[in-house]
């Protein structure tokens, strides 16, 4: 890996939110890893994008659909029993949990429809891992009228199997995944073979900030209306920006979608928070950022969970959609530049931060998104009252109540 | 002239066509891949593709994804793959090897030091499958260096200037995937085939091989009749998978196969 320089200069960046380079490098990270086959339908991807993204029309459409199907803006809700609780900082939650279908995952999927029926693609795929993703692509497949296909980990349908059902009353065939660790890795694996096989007609509607250029470059631009939105709410609601942002990790679309709009006011701090899973020194996480090495996978080079010979290793977490051994190619880049802190929290840290969401704020948040709660109840009490950290409350937690249930030993 | 070039070109002046069986390294396990290589070449293979294990194959079908998982488990890892060509290499001096596989591995070890340790054992050319022309640079010049050619694919998908652009950064031949698809899938459409090789024809003089989904000997001389070397990966895996629990039956079965495909070839 001759090309992987660390220690990058960052005061000579002016700017963090020019990336990609025009081949789809965020520095070192992000690039095209893929097949032969694959690289023609992702140069004609990239130049539809080009074109549609400043298309006022396709904007017109996919602006009127956020509001009027996806129900945004989504409020910024000022926690203040919790705040007031942790007595520090003043919590903001961004509640991307009150979209329709219960996640920031629907910001991305609508855009990706409109664009593949501009493209005359009739028939859409998406690999899932909670199955908010798959929910998502399902939800705009029946929306636009199109045929669609969801992998999912074999894994992963036994512990989200009222989403899986949720997928299949939309419409939209679900196909398990057998091989591997039968989670959302090999989910985006089987979806390329899909792919790569029926390319002529078919899009694929990638769920996270990874994959080949320009996926990660185009779902971070269809989901950054949520720090746009932020950025609006905070100075209309409290007269200025926030101090500080969180959010949870997985791939990274949350996240990247929160962040990107705020990564050019070097004042304020970001944290990510990724899946410590049983706990960074027991190996079983799913936190690459934190405890990975540089890499190639899924068609990118980013941080990865690997082995000393290269050979991707399964990754832990209570929250399937943390469950990946990747992460978007953005935050590589922003963990090496140091412009976003990639910090953890344990399964155990983020049940309770579920519950005391549940029970200070009457939020029932997602397992995923209790991770950045669990983390902004670390910092926020060692910050000034009069402090902002705004958190993304990604998506809300009813898929994940039996999980919660199991895990306590309850039967429901 | 590397050893790949030698080989291609003999072939060429005889008329003959080139038989290039694929077999994943480590499977069923890391001691009889050597044997396994030199049961091809006795019963009529003129170069080895050598498939270097990966946990995440995205570009293969079920067949050779379960043979990187079996050789997996039998942890098979990237310097037991190199050992398994310098054993072959002890005994067989002419018959090329192709090391086919992801670029993790590769990465994970450094592109001088995977270079330096292949070449030692005599690797002859190098497929990495999810690693475009784009991406390529710093991997070529180290290849360079030590005279391993990179195999570059080109697909149906591969069209106009790009087309151009990988016939020119080629050497030793190029390998065209004949469908959209990944490998073992069964849908080749030979007059399909036979369109785009004129267009790569008309680009490269380079030797041109064609594979996925070339599952017996009929296909195999149809392709052979167009191309100038056919590459049999899943047929022959989906038979070291079957027999795996018997090495004499599973040679019997693999060398009877590869004569049937000689055959066939020798027959065009």
């Amino acid at each position: 890996m001759s090309k992987i320089e660390k220690n990058i200069d960052t005061s000579t960046i002016d700017t963090f939110s020019c990336m990609p380079d025009e081949n789809g490098h965020f520095g070192l990270y992000g690039g095209r890893f893929v097949a032969e086959t694959l690289m023609g339908p992702l140069e004609e991807l990239e130049e539809a994008y080009k074109k549609y993204i400043n298309d006022p029309e396709f904007n017109a459409e996919f602006v009127s659909d956020l509001k009027h199907y996806v129900g945004r803006p989504s409020p910024l809700y000022h926690a203040k029993r919790w705040s007031e609780q942790l007595g520090g900082a003043q919590i903001y939650l961004k509640r991307e949990d009150l979209n329709h279908t219960g996640a920031h995952k629907i910001n991305n999927t609508v855009g990706q429809a409109l664009l593949a029926k501009r493209m005359g693609k009739q028939r859409v795929i998406a690999e899932t891992g909670a199955g908010q993703h798959g929910v998502a692509t399902a939800t705009v497949a029946a929306r636009y009228g199109m045929e669609c296909v969801v992998y999912m980990g074999a894994e992963d349908i036994k512990r989200q199997a009222i989403n899986v059902f949720r997928i299949k009353l939309l419409g939209a065939k679900v196909v398990p995944v057998d091989a591997g660790s039968k989670t959302l890795k090999d989910a985006l694996n089987e979806a390329m073979r899909d792919w790569v096989t029926y390319v002529d007609k078919t899009f694929y509607i990638i769920g996270t900030v990874a994959g080949p250029h320009p996926y990660p470059a185009m779902v971070r631009d269809f989901n950054a209306v949520v720090g746009r939105e932020v950025r609006e709410q905070c100075l209309t609601q409290i007269g200025k920006l926030p101090n500080t942002l969180v959010a949870c990790v997985g791939g990274g679309s949350n996240a990247i979608g929160l962040f990107y709009p705020f990564l050019d006011d070097k004042e304020i701090s970001i944290y990510g928070v990724e899946a410590a899973g049983g706990g960074l020194s027991t190996g079983k996480h799913a936190a690459p950022l934190n405890a990975g090495k540089p890499g190639v996978l899924h068609g990118n080079r980013t941080y990865l969970m690997e082995d000393d010979y290269g050979q991707i290793i399964e990754t832990h977490s209570i929250s399937a959609g943390l469950d990946y051994p990747g992460v978007g190619p953005e935050h590589s880049w922003l963990k090496d530049t140091g412009r976003a802190n990639y910090v953890s929290v344990t399964d155990i840290e983020a049940i309770q931060a579920f519950h005391d969401l549940c029970q200070i704020e009457g939020i029932i948040p997602a397992l995923e998104s209790s991770h950045a709660i669990a983390y902004t109840s670390k910092i926020a009490p060692k910050m000034d009252k009069n402090e902002i950290i705004v958190v993304n409350l990604s998506g809300r937690g009813d898929k994940d109540i039996q999980t919660v249930a199991t895990h306590e030993g309850i039967t429901i | 002239m590397s050893r790949i070039e030698a080989c291609l070109s003999t072939i060429k002046k005889n008329n003959g066509k080139a038989l290039i069986p694929f077999l994943t390294a480590g499977d069923p396990s890391p001691s009889i891949t050597a044997n396994l290589m030199h049961e091809l070449v006795l019963a009529g293979a003129d170069i080895i593709e050598l498939g270097v294990p990966f946990s995440d194959p995205m570009a293969d079908g079920p067949v050779i994804q379960r043979a990187s998982e079996r050789a997996l488990a039998q942890k098979t890892n990237t310097d037991d793959v190199f050992n398994i060509v310098k054993d072959f290499r002890d005994k067989d001096k002419i018959t090329p090897v192709i090391l086919m596989g992801y670029l993790n591995p590769i990465e994970i070890m450094g592109y001088k030091k995977f270079v330096e340790k292949a070449s030692k054992v005599g690797v002859d050319g190098l497929i990495v499958v999810d690693l475009p022309p784009e991406e390529s640079a710093d991997l070529q010049e180290a290849l360079k260096l030590h005279d391993i050619d990179q195999i570059f694919l080109l697909s149906p998908t591969t069209i106009g200037d790009r087309l151009n652009k990988i016939c020119k950064a080629a050497s030793g031949f190029l390998y065209y995937v004949s469908l959209k698809g990944v490998t073992g899938s069964n849908q080749l459409n030979i007059k399909k085939v036979e369109e785009k090789i004129k267009e790569i024809r008309a680009q490269s003089t380079l030797p041109l091989a064609v594979g996925f989904g070339i599952k017996d000997a009929e296909v195999a001389q149809a392709v052979g009749r167009i191309s100038d070397a056919v590459v049999i990966g899943s047929a022959l895996v989906e038979k070291i998978a079957k027999y795996s629990g018997n090495t004499e039956e599973m040679i019997e079965e693999i060398s009877s196969f590869i004569i049937s495909l000689r055959k066939a070839l020798d027959n065009i």
